[in-house]
């Protein structure tokens, strides 16, 4: 706790770049993953092959991917948020999956009825009916990235795992104690925030649905 | 990337007795940390769906244990335990019981009231109602949750040589340690084929061991 206290600017640097690593890593997999997603519901053949390999590509422990990577994406941040990308893949493509799934066939039969387009009923129906189940994917996707992100700074990523690291090789607990707090408040204040979005969803997709 | 397979191949038959011997201690790891997990995540989860006033609790401090970064659990056993494999397994063991703990008691809580009634209507004693209807009904969620804990702790096993556990990951920190992709892949190939079997392994086991009325829906 005292490395906490006493570092107070090393501490918010750090938690800086660790957010940083995890946002651009949740951003990028859900510029990929939802299209996926929508692709998977528009061609059923895919969803089995695609949702066994970002499957597969989560089971991969994550410093076997760090280092499966780093001969071509080399050392430092590329490597990493590639892998938190690929780890975050598989809770945003299922769930854009559910939540297109979930959306009522009469809702759909309504907006067809109103001569909505194929593309309007995408737009304006289903991703606003899914949006609080692809949310969800991306809060279990974002906290296990929090975790995950620690690991990279082994890669010189940077982030709160450095604490983790260098207390590990100097027998130094405190900065240990400090690196595993800062990442475990940010996980669930990323947790929180999230479902607190989640909640504000789906009340107004009630509303509106009304 | 297929010549750095080649090499990586190469290694692994150079060194067969150094490989064979990381890959026993890391699947020692995994499988010991596991059970012991299971042996003591269980009986909470049981206490836990009987006791409501330590649901709570338990089921919140399992939530917030699995946010601490596990590299930080086993860093955090070295002023304790010091290095070597037993602080590792350690480590493994407090990983396991979270998810399997927290599966477990979603799976016995959510058994459907009525079956317990009917088991109760029908004279069930409280060891019959949780050995022949809550445990068999929670099963596949049990296992789901063993399952988990198997596959992190595949991972997890590779980060314990960081406080010299052994394992696989030995091969990891040397191959980053001298930028040698060869070595590099030589133990995270490996890894990330155990842990794909062991997912792969345990979803036909789930077949065999979950009772065959509640197979639908699994995969």
């Amino acid at each position: 706790m005292r490395y906490i206290i006493d570092h107070p600017e090393r501490m918010l640097e750090l938690t800086q770049e660790h957010v940083r690593l995890v946002a651009i890593s949740i951003v990028v997999a859900m510029v990929i993953g939802i299209p996926l997603g929508i692709l998977i519901t528009r061609l059923r053949w895919l969803e089995d092959s695609l949702i066994g390999i970002t499957g597969v590509l989560y089971t991969v422990p994550s410093l076997a991917l760090f280092a499966i990577l780093m001969p071509y994406t080399g050392l430092g941040r590329t490597t990493v948020i590639v892998a938190l990308v690929l780890y975050s893949l598989l809770a945003i493509v299922r769930n854009t999956v559910a939540g297109i799934d979930d959306v009522p066939a009469a809702t759909l039969d309504a907006a067809r009825g109103m001569g909505m387009t194929g593309s309007q009923r995408l737009l304006l129906v289903e991703l606003p009916l899914a949006l609080p189940v692809v949310l969800a994917g991306v809060r279990v996707a974002t906290v296990a990235a929090v975790g995950i992100a620690t690991v990279g700074a082994l890669l010189g990523a940077g982030g709160l795992g450095r604490l983790i690291f260098d207390g590990i090789s100097r027998g130094n607990t405190d900065r240990i104690v400090a690196g595993a707090l800062g990442a475990s408040v940010l996980a669930l204040a990323a947790d929180w925030t999230l479902a607190r979005l989640g909640d504000v969803l789906r009340r107004d997709v009630r509303l509106n649905a009304r | 990337m297929f010549a750095d397979l080649a090499q990586m191949v190469a290694y692994i038959q150079d060194n067969q007795d150094t490989f064979l011997e990381l890959l026993t201690e890391h699947v020692q790891l995994t499988a010991v940390s596991v059970v012991i997990g299971l042996l003591i995540a269980l009986p909470l989860a049981v206490v836990a769906s009987r006791i409501e006033l330590l649901a709570k609790p338990l089921t919140w401090l399992a939530a917030i244990g699995q946010t601490i970064p596990s590299i930080a659990i086993l860093g955090l056993m070295l002023p304790f335990l010091g290095t070597g494999f037993m602080p590792a397994l350690f480590a493994l063991t407090i990983r396991a019981v979270l998810p399997i703990f927290l599966n477990g008691y979603v799976g016995i809580r959510s058994t459907d009231r009525a079956i317990v009634d009917a088991a109760r209507g029908m004279g069930a004693s409280d060891a019959q109602l949780l050995l022949m209807v809550e445990l068999p009904l929670a099963s596949p969620v049990l296992f789901a949750g063993i399952k988990t804990a198997t596959v992190q702790n595949i991972g997890l096993a590779t980060l314990a040589a960081f406080i010299g556990g052994g394992g696989l990951g030995d091969l990891i920190l040397q191959g980053l340690g001298m930028v040698d992709p060869p070595v590099l892949l030589a133990g995270a190939v490996p890894v990330a084929l155990l842990a794909m079997a062991a997912e792969v392994g345990l979803g036909r086991l789930q077949r065999v061991v979950v009772p065959a009325g509640l197979q639908i829906g699994t995969r």
